[in-house]
């Protein structure tokens, strides 16, 4: 396509004075990797392609089916039974041939997940499912890699953007400074389960790609350290604000090795985390195979000198956990905040060990050793 | 003290309201053991709670007329 038609596709965004020639070339050298083609990666994807994105990446496993076609309109009767990141590639090449489009015919995981999202400069999360989302997040705060991150269910829908630049060159909240731990498997149904309304996915799909575009652009102010929700029913949008947590990064796998040994598709069945509270700890502790791990901080008071433990603070707890042994596991701390994190992360990378976090921490368990 | 308490998502399908006027709590943990107390399903539940638009993580005291939003995560796409 020669130079003039080139201008005329952009134009009437071109004009707008923020955006201008320079805006679109910036779109044009952008890089942006889009993690699933259904209800929300479509209209992220269309209106990416037709912006002019230079290189979209589209990661997709699965194939159109009849169902999906209430909201995922970048696919037609006859696309049914194809892969979606083929059938989606191939329109948005047709629709915009100027810009390059890559298909991923595959599931991410944490094996090829840190390989792919390398090569993009921006990450859009369009998936929908919690291991993937997770997934995702981590690897986006691994690779420095600003994240959009969208959701639905039945009638409302979430926007946000995770690990940008903020002020200062600090990265921005990240999913886990609002949702640290997964929820359990099955408490939160999916669009299969629940059902979507079809048009709601376009809506929030659509707030994704706009979101997208400022952060390329530099346009306004992208959603960082803010969650945007809409209910279709009521019309309603509520943007809360967030901030990053300090104890956030320990439950995050803090180098490539240790994404790769993070089991994602388990994080949604924290079946084999409890909380115990001090009676039935004291119990515990005469039974055989029992390893306590005090994760606090070296030097925090008072010691626990009362029973024989590991000390690993939270914040290193990923990097050692092959010196852990021991059939049943119960993670403490000061109060049973941070040991609650940790039970999560070592039930994360023990599957077969019984592992507990002590409620009310080492202070409740010396208070129960007086009225003993 | 009168707050007004917003059930988002799957916790409305819990509580079977969007939403609810409440007299007599005065922080988000007297809040917290209120509800769960009345929908015990809440108490599983994984959810953000949010004070007049602003997520908090420790326990925070309401102002008469104060907005409660309770947020659960969603997954599908």
């Amino acid at each position: 396509m020669d130079k003039q038609s080139k201008g005329e596709r952009y134009h009437r965004q071109t004009i707008l004075e923020e955006l201008g020639e320079q805006g679109q070339q910036k779109l044009l050298s952008a890089k942006v990797l889009v993690i699933g083609a259904g209800g929300l990666g479509c209209p992220v994807l269309q209106y990416l392609a037709a912006a002019g994105v230079g290189t979209i990446g589209i990661v997709d496993q699965d194939v159109v089916a009849l169902s999906n076609l209430h909201r995922q309109v970048l696919y037609i009767t006859s696309d049914i039974g194809l892969l979606k990141a083929e059938r989606a590639a191939t329109k948005l090449q047709q629709m915009n041939p100027d810009i390059r489009v890559n298909p991923y015919e595959l599931r991410l995981d944490n094996k090829n997940a840190l390989d792919i999202l390398k090569a993009y400069d921006i990450v859009v999360d369009a998936s929908d499912n919690f291991p993937t989302r997770y997934l995702v997040n981590d690897a986006c705060c691994l690779l420095q890699k600003p994240l959009v991150h969208g959701a639905v269910s039945q009638f409302e829908g979430q926007v946000a953007v995770f690990n940008a630049v903020g002020e200062g060159g600090k990265r921005t909240a990240n999913y886990r400074d609002l949702f640290p731990v997964p929820p359990k498997e099955g408490e939160v149904a999916s669009c299969a389960e629940a059902g979507v309304i079809g048009v709601l996915p376009g809506i929030i799909g659509s707030l994704q790609a706009a979101e997208v575009i400022k952060l390329i652009t530099g346009i306004g102010q992208p959603l960082v350290n803010r969650l945007q929700t809409f209910n279709f029913k009521t019309s309603d949008w509520l943007t809360l604000s967030f901030q990053p947590l300090l104890e956030t990064a320990a439950t995050q796998p803090a180098n490539p090795l240790a994404f790769i040994n993070t089991v994602y598709d388990w994080t949604c069945t924290s079946g084999n985390v409890a909380e115990i509270n001090a009676a039935t700890f004291q119990s515990l502790l005469a039974e055989e195979g029992i390893t306590v791990i005090d994760v606090r901080e070296i030097g925090e008071q008072p010691l626990l000198n009362e029973i024989e433990h590991l000390q690993i603070p939270l914040s290193q707890l990923m990097d050692h956990l092959d010196t852990i042994t021991g059939s049943t596991i119960v993670a403490v701390c000061q109060t049973g905040k941070r040991s609650r994190q940790a039970a999560t992360i070592l039930a994360n990378a023990f599957h077969s060990k019984k592992i507990y976090s002590l409620q009310g921490g080492i202070a409740a368990y010396l208070l129960s050793l007086q009225n003993k | 003290m009168t707050i007004q308490v917003n059930f988002y998502g799957q916790l409305a399908d819990i509580t079977g309201k969007p939403g609810l006027e409440l007299e007599g709590v005065h922080d988000t943990q007297t809040l917290q053991q209120k509800i769960h107390a009345d929908f015990p399903a809440l108490i599983t539940a994984t959810y953000r709670i949010a004070v007049d638009k602003k997520i908090v993580t420790e326990n925070t005291p309401f102002h008469d007329g104060a907005t409660v939003s309770l947020l659960p995560p969603f997954s599908g796409g």
